[in-house]
């Protein structure tokens, strides 16, 4: 089952995670979806991010990557009103390859929010949501400003 | 030359740097490694493109993950005694504090290191060790991809997990 993109008319808050996120550009993510608690970011392949030069397999670095910065997303999804986050943990099972030229999906949701603590699950995949490349259950600290970030 | 064979003139030369340039993503992030004493350091070297809120600003917490992870890695590379890749099972990250602009070191300390399965702990820290910016627990695959099939269970396929020895 494939999802309608809403690549070319993206929300403005929701194209600020790559434009305004060096790291994020720097590694050619885009947003794909941004909605209630959820974010779908994509990661094109490239060859700068090979893990293994004799397969091509990109490394899990990238996927860490891209894992925490669309369960970020996640949490903006879900919040009511602004507040800076923090993450806080994040576990990822890589349960397989990605496979060499194709680009990476990311569908983040924020299931469970509380006044200080935000919990997202995550799963990374070529085309199928139910064959995934790697999973991630994540934790943020909601309100950590820093000193000269005030509202 | 394969990448395993590469690693291993890397490994018998001491030349740590030729480790990290055989990876493209080392080479993204700016990965480098020395010995301190009997310690290998990995050492993320600070660049613009790894930043991740530049409001305050700090580092991406997808590369303070990768480079745990990648110091990791090149511990098991570099303490084995031949080269297996290590595959990552899970990894955990505990982002302790907000990654200053800064280079960021990690050290690595193999808990376990089984026939099939090594388990790591990582530390990253920038200009004061003590204060780590994100520890990590990885769990990692160390098989050879060569491995001998492994001996047929008269149970059949995938009927669990390998009998405790001792058990009939």
């Amino acid at each position: 089952m494939r999802r309608m993109s809403n690549e070319d008319k993206p929300l403005p808050v929701s194209r600020g995670f790559v434009d305004a996120i060096p790291h994020n550009r720097a590694l050619g993510m885009k947003v794909v979806e941004f909605q209630r608690a959820e974010a779908v970011f994509s990661l094109p392949y490239d060859e700068k991010l090979v893990g293994n030069p004799d397969t091509g397999v990109l490394h899990g670095g990238a996927i860490t990557a891209l894992l925490d910065a669309c369960s970020g997303a996640a949490v903006f999804a879900a919040l009511t009103e602004w507040s800076s986050i923090a993450t806080l943990d994040l576990r990822i099972d890589y349960l397989r390859a990605g496979e060499v030229g194709k680009e990476i999906r990311c569908r983040a949701h924020c299931y469970r929010l509380t006044r200080n603590v935000a919990f997202t699950r995550a799963v990374a995949y070529h085309d199928d949501e139910a064959d995934p490349i790697a999973t991630s259950m994540g934790t943020f600290m909601l309100g950590t400003k820093a000193a000269g970030t005030k509202k | 030359m394969s990448l395993v064979d590469r690693l291993e003139e890397a490994k018998r030369s001491g030349d740590f740097q030729a480790l990290f340039d055989l990876i493209p993503y080392s080479r993204f992030l700016g990965l480098s490694a020395r010995m301190e004493g009997d310690e290998l350091i990995t050492t993320m070297k600070y660049s613009d493109h790894l930043i991740g809120n530049p409001a305050l600003p700090a580092l991406h917490g997808g590369t303070l993950g990768a480079l745990l992870e990648s110091a990791a890695i090149f511990e098991l590379l570099w303490r084995a005694e031949t080269i297996v890749l290590p595959k990552t099972i899970t990894l955990t990250v505990d982002y302790l504090r907000s990654g200053a602009p800064l280079d960021t070191h990690a050290r690595s300390i193999v808990t376990r290191h089984g026939r099939r399965v090594a388990n790591v702990r990582v530390e990253a820290w920038q200009a004061d060790r003590a204060t780590p910016v994100a520890t990590a627990h990885a769990i990692f695959l160390v098989m050879r991809e060569q491995a001998p099939p492994r001996v047929i269970d008269p149970l059949g396929p995938d009927s669990g997990p390998a009998p405790a020895a001792g058990a009939s």
